[in-house]
């Protein structure tokens, strides 16, 4: 292989370095004045109840994801005319909508005195300030970011593969069983890592629609953000526990996309 | 002329001086008559309403300036200042925080002034979706609530509330924890526990009683807390020490303590010390 020529390497060399040293620089800041704390501030109750708080709903929101957003990726990959397309798109929005957006729109649509809040009242599910309301948030702006890795891993399925299934008497759910699911499986699994890790971080649309209280629906964001304010050491260890698990989960996503592409 | 070049060095160092110290002398000058420039108040969130109209009368005064404000939860400000925000003038809801900055030797104690007086009071939707009519309705099974967090000034009054109440025979303990057994949700400021009651998301919170003067859409109705059950909050105003525009910050700070700035206040709804 060729050696590409040394100059014109610098100028992106030095890009480089600067961008990772923008992610890289606050990341080494709160492991260095996180650390010494981080210990001690791991045991308080609020911080625990936020870890946990945060574990659980970030695992059902995990488990909605996939039950709903596996069956729409389907049908938005096996589809492409200009209807399915619009769809395609409308399920990109809350990637790109500001949190404060999607926490007010989903106050606006499922609180108390929202568009469907009051039926859901009197059927005796309050949404307001729950802990469902954190799940909620959670799959609004989570799912997007699974169902768009779908997609791409229905469609990269080879069609003929599932006509000769077809064509040997194979119903479509043995088809999709069997066939679709297995070869989409490693871009269903690193979607569904990165929706997690995003659904972990969940801040603006969660402290918007589903409020601020510990053990309810104070989740690891919110409990930083609070804490910045009066216990800095609980703030870093949360920070600090956060993005170690981003890390980890970014990193398994990584791994399984370079497995899949390399089988 | 022919100069030594030790002559002329000290002679130019002499010229320099004088120049510095005109302009200075020319500043404080300025100072006492007309302010110039920009700065940032940060300000208490139940100060919204109250300070815009303050800051456009201001610079209406003063035609040559511009006030900008940061409003946000006292607490958050203090963190803020506290971690090198470029504030020029800090007005806080409680004097705790003020304190916390004057530690940080960014506001000098001397400078920091009482400007205004607020109480809390009970709001709910007009709906009155859990029928509240009085106090002791706070305790009752199912009743949602919100109130501000207790770092937030109004958060601590309203904890001030609930500990004030506890030690009354007609509320007693088991009043001041089914109360807190009703709490849905703590918010980052006060304005923000507003907002939700305005919406009709809970069935009550604990605000000010100037915010409920800044609801022009008449949405919600009152509980009065009762004096002996209430803390006077108290408001002070201070110019940061290291604020680049120190002149302006200080003319701000008198404005908020003149006749008129007080008039204002008023008007909002504070009280004036």
């Amino acid at each position: 292989m060729p050696r590409a020529p040394s100059l014109p390497h610098a100028l992106p060399l030095v890009a480089a370095a600067a961008l990772l040293s923008l992610i890289v620089l606050p990341l080494a800041a709160i492991a260095v004045r996180g650390a010494p704390e981080f210990a001690a501030a791991v045991g308080a109750a609020e911080v625990r109840s936020a870890v946990a708080l945060t574990a659980w709903t970030s695992a059902i929101a995990l488990l909605v994801i996939l039950l709903i957003g596996t069956p729409t990726a389907w049908l938005v990959a096996r589809h492409r005319s200009r209807g399915w397309r619009i769809i395609d798109a409308l399920l990109d929005l809350p990637v790109v909508l500001p949190p404060s957006v999607a926490g007010l729109g989903l106050l606006m649509a499922f609180g108390r005195t929202g568009l469907i809040g009051p039926v859901l009242n009197t059927l005796g599910i309050p949404l307001a300030f729950s802990t469902a309301a954190v799940i909620i948030a959670q799959v609004f702006v989570a799912a997007p970011l699974y169902v768009r890795a779908a997609i791409v891993g229905f469609r990269s399925v080879d069609r003929d593969l599932e006509r000769v299934a077809m064509v040997e008497g194979a119903g479509a759910w043995q088809i999709f069983r069997f066939i679709t699911l297995p070869l989409a499986l490693p871009a269903l699994m690193a979607g569904a890592v990165t929706a997690w890790a995003r659904s972990l971080g969940e801040f603006g649309a969660t402290i918007l629609f589903a409020g601020n209280l510990v053990g309810r629906t104070q989740t690891m964001a919110l409990a930083i953000y609070t804490s910045f304010q009066s216990d800095l050491p609980a703030a870093l260890a949360l920070t600090l526990l956060l993005l170690l698990a981003s890390l980890t989960v970014l990193v398994t996503a990584r791994l399984l996309r370079t497995a899949d592409a390399s089988s | 002329m022919n100069m030594n070049p030790h002559i002329r060095h000290t002679f130019r160092k002499l010229i320099a001086t004088a120049l510095i110290l005109t302009t200075l002398f020319a500043g404080t000058q300025a100072h006492a008559q007309m302010p110039t420039g920009e700065i940032t108040v940060y300000a208490a969130a139940s100060l919204r309403d109250a300070f815009t109209a303050i800051g456009r009368d201001f610079e209406a005064k003063y035609p040559d300036t511009r006030v900008a404000f940061s409003f946000a939860g006292s607490q958050q400000l203090a963190e803020q200042i506290g971690y090198g925000a470029p504030a020029d003038v800090f007005a806080s809801a409680n004097e705790k925080l003020m304190k916390a900055v004057v530690k940080t030797t960014r506001i000098d104690a001397a400078q920091a002034h009482r400007f205004a007086h607020n109480q809390l009071v009970v709001v709910y939707p007009k709906s009155n979706p859990a029928r509240l009519r009085k106090l002791n309705d706070l305790a009752k099974k199912g009743v949602t609530l919100v109130l501000a967090n207790k770092a937030v000034p109004a958060g601590g009054y309203a904890l001030d509330f609930l500990n004030k109440a506890a030690a009354k025979p007609e509320f007693g303990l088991l009043y001041r924890t089914a109360v807190l057994s009703n709490i849905v949700s703590y918010e980052e400021d006060v304005r923000t526990v507003f907002a939700k009651i305005v919406l009709g998301e809970a069935d009550a919170g604990i605000v000010y009683a100037s915010d409920v003067l800044a609801d022009k859409a008449k949405a919600v109705r009152t509980i009065t807390i009762p004096v002996e059950l209430n803390t006077v909050a108290v408001y002070p105003i201070a110019p940061l020490v290291d604020s680049p525009n120190p002149a302006l910050a200080h003319a701000f700070v008198d404005y908020v303590l003149s006749p008129a700035g007080q008039a204002t206040l008023k008007r909002y709804g504070f009280a004036i010390p």
